[in-house]
């Protein structure tokens, strides 16, 4: 197993104290706010979970309706076209874009629905006390931290197409609806991420650590 | 080299708290001791970077700080990209981009795209600016320094000019076939803008900023 292999570890929390999050001090456990940088003191941050929940209902809600309504409406001469995120990647594609294709449906919907995994996964792991593969759960959470933000891309794109293209009658794009609850969708999964006590998933192969 | 921090002994007594330091994600505890310049210290368990401090990263910072600042507010006025089709023609600007969702609800997301790719990115700095500039030239910290640093790397996440960057590539694939794209000046600084940002991060070890604030401070 894993944890065989690994050497003893000593926490702050086992040594009587309690570690700021934000500037790396340490500070006698019971301390509520760290003297060096203000940020409040927390051993382990005990609402964590409730919090990740929250914004991850939150994001997964927002996510629906982003998937259901237009993102951009294509305005020219001939035709008015209303484009799902899902619906504009396969007319890329349809075009022969098939990098841009991928590019959208890679940070549109294979990160979002990822990362909504990846959150529970770790979320129930960690309210399991699971001790199982610690290192490859917290690689999973750094790779959602990481990633999250650049789904915002999408909704940078649609504001660049907006403002550029309004060519009176020839052509024009206006946001959709979606463009609205993809950005929330992606905010609430962030700040879903942000709220996990990661030192919570170390304590899974902890006797302490429940 | 990178290397890991000495844990502390186990059983040794522990009453220099302030030379312990603990790893903030995953709570393994250390003797903070600062690597030589161009090392990192690196937790020997998550392997999160712990300290990194880098020569001369200080003046670094204030001279990438006022660059960013200086091209922020001129990317942002400056037109950006231009569109001619069917002898039509449009130029935008980057605070036409953000300002693009104007209906209803979607005014929200002008205000959340103005924050993101301008107005944190530029608060990030100058608040970088206010904490590290007597620092590097050993005066006491400026007032609220430990609440001005705390909120620059709170909003870290959020300032996303390099993911806007990368939108803009997106955006001219998209309508390459629709019409003829031309790249404005603020382009070319909103290019190099996201390259000094990269940089600037890149110097800024947070551990060190804390130290000598908590140095100075007395
Ligand atoms: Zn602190
Ligand atoms: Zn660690």
């Amino acid at each position: 197993m894993e944890i065989a292999r690994e050497k003893p570890v000593l926490t702050a929390r086992e040594a009587g104290l309690v570690g700021c999050t934000r500037c790396a001090r340490v500070w006698p456990m019971g301390r509520r706010t760290c003297g060096r940088c203000g940020s409040p003191l927390h051993s382990r941050d005990t609402t964590s979970l409730q919090r990740v929940w929250a914004w991850w209902i939150a994001g997964v809600i927002a996510y629906i309706p982003a998937n259901l309504y237009p993102m951009l409406v294509t305005r020219t001469l001939l035709e008015r076209s209303d484009d799902t995120i899902v619906g504009g990647a396969v007319e890329l594609a349809s075009h022969g874009d098939y990098g841009v294709a991928a590019i959208i449906l890679i940070a549109s919907v294979l990160i979002p629905v990822g990362k909504f995994l990846a959150i529970a996964y770790l979320a129930i792991s960690v309210h399991r006390g699971s001790a199982r593969s610690l290192h490859a759960k917290f690689r999973l959470y750094e790779v959602v931290e990481f990633i999250g933000r650049w789904s915002m891309i999408d909704v940078f794109v649609v504001a660049i197409l907006s403002s550029l293209v309004q060519l009176s009658v020839v052509a024009s794009i206006r946001p959709g609806p979606a463009a609205l609850t993809f950005a929330l969708s992606v905010i609430f999964t962030m700040l879903s991420a942000q709220s996990f006590d990661t030192r919570l998933i170390w304590d899974g192969g902890r006797k302490e650590g429940k | 080299m990178d290397r890991d921090l000495p844990p502390p002994a186990q059983d040794a007594d522990l009453p220099h708290s302030d030379e312990l330091m603990a790893c903030p994600t995953c709570d393994a505890l250390y003797r903070a001791r600062e690597p030589e310049h161009g090392a990192k210290a690196i937790c020997g368990r998550c392997h999160t970077v712990l300290i990194a401090p880098r020569r001369g990263a200080g003046l670094n910072i204030i001279a990438l700080s006022l660059s960013v600042t200086i091209l922020v507010i001129a990317a942002t006025v400056f037109p950006f990209l231009e569109i001619n089709a069917a002898g039509l023609g449009n130029r935008t600007s980057i605070l036409d981009v953000a300002l693009s969702f104007r209906s209803g609800l979607l005014v929200a997301l002008s205000v959340a795209t103005v924050a993101m790719i301008v107005l944190l990115p530029l608060l990030r700095t100058l608040l970088l600016l206010y904490v590290l500039t007597p620092v590097v030239f050993d005066r006491p910290p400026a007032p609220h320094a430990a609440g001005a640093f705390r909120l620059a790397q709170r909003i870290r996440p959020w300032a996303m000019s390099e993911i806007f960057a990368i939108g803009c590539a997106v955006a001219l694939v998209k309508v390459s076939d629709l019409a003829t794209i031309g790249f404005g000046p603020a382009f070319w600084m909103f290019a190099l803008l996201v390259v000094i940002v990269i940089l600037n991060d890149s110097y800024l070890c947070s551990w060190s900023v804390w130290k000598s604030l908590e140095k100075n401070r007395s």
